[in-house]
């Protein structure tokens, strides 16, 4: 019987620059991975309602991928809402969304068609170019 | 359970639950961490995923930190009195068994108080979810001893420690005749979601024990850290033992806990018992209850 | 509108009032009972318990009189009407749950068969001795509607009579029988249903996005739901606005526990209820209710003949109580004799409304059997010195 991680994947092994040299297949691969992905873009987007927050850091420990760090705000309670630190690496489980004891932050995965239509709708907000 | 995360077609501003919720009384009562929100997250993502008539889920608190979920949630839902959780959704249920009801309370709330009523309507197998939230002591009052509380663990009304042995929750359930028997606690919360689900699916009396952190009182007074040490705690310390004997699954203080899916013995219920054995005895003068208008 | 005449024994029956109340209950509407068994008022429940499966109605034996208490509300908000029924130590186990019926006003009827007292007591045998429990025995300030048949065939009618003002005031309502009453058997007529008038519940009209649960209307009465309707309610025991939302400060609390006074006492004069006999020259007024008012009635035919201006008001209604008559009765009357099985309770009443212009005495019982019309007779030679 496994062991109580519900967690599904571990998170990969991050670069790092104090990384021994024997790792440096690891690092490599690691590497490339990160160029996939700034290539094809986040896979998931963080949602977060900051005056909600309540700080318990729940979504902050348990996100698989590292996204969120506590930040240096406070919201008018008074608690640190979290940020997406590393909102590429977001792949839209909606961990946190699950622990939030407040409904204050949800991950949402994203789809081809979600970000063919950002683009466009970007294209349209452009202001008209000097004629 | 493979699609409850969101798509985002068109992302929206709000939470996935948020149409479950009362929003006109956000934010709610409980501490940062606790897990009785977390648990109530999950079993707000449990009844959308259902597809359940959400018209036709009624919602049953007692007293305490966890009696406070049904003023949280937008369903028909009863804020009774400490311990009486059960008797009303009795009552409820049988008034309309076209209701999906469900009892959503702390361990002080079902188990002490309300222990009476936990063991016959297990006994009678009345077709009940049963949701405790174990946080081993009764919060909402400041942290006592509650007969959850592990042995030598601290509480307001036993500074010396406790030297009472605890109740071992599905053990309890399965010897009064719960027909389906689950304990996770607020770190599996994937698990918790899946496990509230298929509880919504099965009839008769069901029992879904949630381990959950009561970091201001119960954590603070036995040292047991921040919400996260406590939920690390959980998440190092449980064991999934889908299938074990309940008599195993007691809790020590700070020990292993054992997680998982436990029994799921379908047995006919209270209405169906009633309904056969008046069928058979009174033929066709057995009227049946007529749906309220 | 008119009783389902599935419900209604129609004919004249010899019946017990504890099997009156039940057919009471069936004529009403009633299709839930949970209950416990005590005595004296377990043969209720087992009528109903034979009645109900050929009559669509679901009865449960409860574990205690507290689950009873409170699964009836359940059902109430399943949309049954709903009753319970039981004696003197399980009346005070339902208490707090009488309590929670007040605040979230819903219709039901508790029957008391009552037995001697305090605690255990006599078990078989009649007492009174709870009347004033009925009105104050839940903590917190809130009325109730409490009524007082005095044979079978009044234990028919009243069970009615509870399950309607319970309706239409949406209250717990106290059926206070005795031992005495609920044992003997006598004629009970049952009307066809069509005379029997039978107050429906008031339920909204009004959709979700409008309705609010605890909005008074211009009696003080809101407007009821039930559950499976779709309107989301919350109800709770905690103090609350008329979204039915827990508000925890001292505006609230004025706003909701006055209404739910005021809800009887601003209507009392609809509610009261009582029977008066000889009372137009009368110098003695005996005050009685239930079982005793037989007996009390016996003394007052007793005293006329020995040429003493006795009359007797006969209360069916016992809470809330006819304030206003007793008053202006205290006007000409000299004295006021209470009789009832208890060693003081209702006289406090008469006392009050009196206020010191007509003298009372009290013709008292322990309980455990009634009076000998003699008893009170005694205290009205003594009112009338």
């Amino acid at each position: 019987m496994r062991k109580g991680d519900g967690m599904g994947d571990s998170a990969k092994p991050e670069p790092s620059a104090t990384m021994p040299a024997g790792k440096a297949e690891a690092a490599t691969e690691a590497a490339g991975e990160e160029k996939a992905t700034a290539k094809r873009g986040p896979r998931g987007r963080v949602f977060i309602n900051e005056e909600r927050c309540k700080g318990c850091g729940l979504c902050i420990a348990f996100c698989p991928s590292q996204v969120l760090e506590r930040s240096e705000r406070f919201n008018s309670k008074g608690y640190h809402p979290p940020d997406a630190k590393r909102p590429e690496k977001c792949t839209g489980c909606d961990i946190c969304g699950y622990f939030c004891p407040d409904f204050a932050i949800y991950g949402v995965r994203i789809t081809e068609k979600a970000k063919n239509k950002e683009a466009n709708d970007k294209e349209e907000k452009k202001p008209e170019g000097p004629s | 359970m493979s699609t409850s995360t969101p798509v985002a077609e068109a992302p929206s501003p709000s939470h996935p639950v948020e149409s479950l919720l009362r929003m006109d009384r956000m934010p709610h009562i409980w501490c940062p961490g606790c897990g009785i929100g977390t648990s109530m997250n999950c079993f707000a993502r449990a009844l959308l995923e259902s597809k359940l008539d959400l018209n036709k889920v009624a919602i049953v608190s007692g007293i305490g930190c966890t009696g406070r979920v049904a003023g949280y949630l937008r369903l028909d839902s009863f804020h009774t009195t400490h311990g009486r959780p059960i008797p009303f959704a009795t009552g409820l249920k049988l008034g309309n068994p076209n209701l999906k009801v469900v009892v959503y309370s702390g361990d002080g709330d079902l188990i002490a108080i309300g222990g009476n009523h936990f063991i016959h309507a297990a006994r009678r197998n009345m077709d009940l979810m049963v949701v405790c939230i174990n946080n081993f002591n009764y919060a909402m009052t400041g942290g006592q001893v509650a007969s959850t509380t592990p042995l030598t663990a601290l509480a307001t009304t036993a500074p010396y420690g406790n030297f009472e042995p605890p109740f071992n929750l599905p053990y309890l359930a399965e010897s009064c005749g719960a027909t389906y028997i689950a304990r996770w606690t607020t770190y599996h919360v994937r698990q918790l979601a899946r496990a509230y689900q298929e509880a919504l699916t099965r009839k008769g009396f069901v029992f879904i024990e949630v381990v959950s952190p009561c970091p201001e009182l119960y954590g603070r007074r036995n040292r047991l850290g921040s919400v996260l040490e406590m939920t690390k705690y959980f998440k190092e310390k449980s064991v999934v033992r889908n299938g074990a004997p309940t008599h195993e699954l007691g809790i020590e203080h700070q020990g292993p806990i054992a997680v998982g899916k436990f029994v799921d013995r379908p047995r006919p219920t209270f209405l169906e018992a009633m309904n056969e054995q008046m069928r058979a005895k009174l033929g066709d003068k057995f009227v049946p209850l007529e749906t309220p208008s | 509108m008119k009783a389902d005449s599935r419900g209604v024994l129609t004919g004249a029956h010899f019946l017990s009032g504890n099997e009156a109340c039940c057919e009471g209950a069936l004529a009403a509407g009633c299709r839930f009972v949970a209950g416990y068994p005590i005595t004296p008022s377990t043969d209720i429940v087992e009528r109903i318990a034979e009645r109900f499966p050929t009559l669509g109605g679901t009865f449960i034996q409860m574990e205690d009189e507290i689950a009873s208490s409170i699964a009836i509300q359940g059902a109430v908000w399943a949309g049954r009407k709903a009753m319970t029924v039981t004696s003197g130590p399980g009346y005070s186990l339902m208490m707090e749950h009488i309590g929670l019926a007040a605040i979230t006003e819903a219709p039901c009827v508790f029957i008391n068969v009552q037995r001697g007292g305090p605690s255990t007591g006599l078990p078989t045998l009649p007492g009174q001795a709870d009347v004033m429990q009925a009105r104050w025995g839940s903590h917190g300030d809130y009325e109730i509607i409490a009524l007082s048949p005095n044979a079978p065939q009044e234990c028919f009618e009243m069970t009615i009579e509870a399950f309607n003002l319970a309706e239409k005031y949406r209250v717990p309502v106290m059926l206070m029988s005795d031992e005495c009453v609920g044992h003997m058997t006598e004629k009970v007529v049952i009307p066809p249903a069509g005379e029997i008038e039978v107050y429906p519940r008031r339920y909204t009209s009004l959709p979700p996005e409008q309705y609010l649960s605890y909005r008074a209307e211009a009696d003080l009465v809101p407007q009821m739901v039930k559950a499976g309707d779709g309107y989301h309610v919350h109800i709770t025991g905690l103090t609350h606005d008329e979204r039915g939302y827990p508000i925890i400060n001292a505006e609230c609390q004025e706003q909701l526990v006055r209404r739910l006074v005021d809800k009887i006492r601003h209507n009392a004069d609809e509610i009261v209820s009582f029977e008066e006999y000889n009372l137009e020259d009368c110098e003695i007024a005996l005050i009685s209710f239930g079982i005793t008012s037989r007996v009390a009635f016996r003394a007052m035919e007793m005293a006329r003949a020995e040429g003493m201006r006795v009359g007797l008001v006969r209360l069916r209604v016992l809470w809330p109580f006819p304030e206003k008559r007793i008053r202006q009765i205290a006007e000409c009357a000299r004295a006021f004799v209470v009789a009832e099985m208890n060693l003081g309770q209702m006289v406090f009443e008469v006392e009050r409304c009196s206020a010191g212009r007509a003298k009372t005495f009290l013709a008292p019982h322990a309980g455990g059997t009634v009076h000998s019309p003699q008893q009170i007779l005694d205290v009205i030679r003594e009112a009338a010195r």
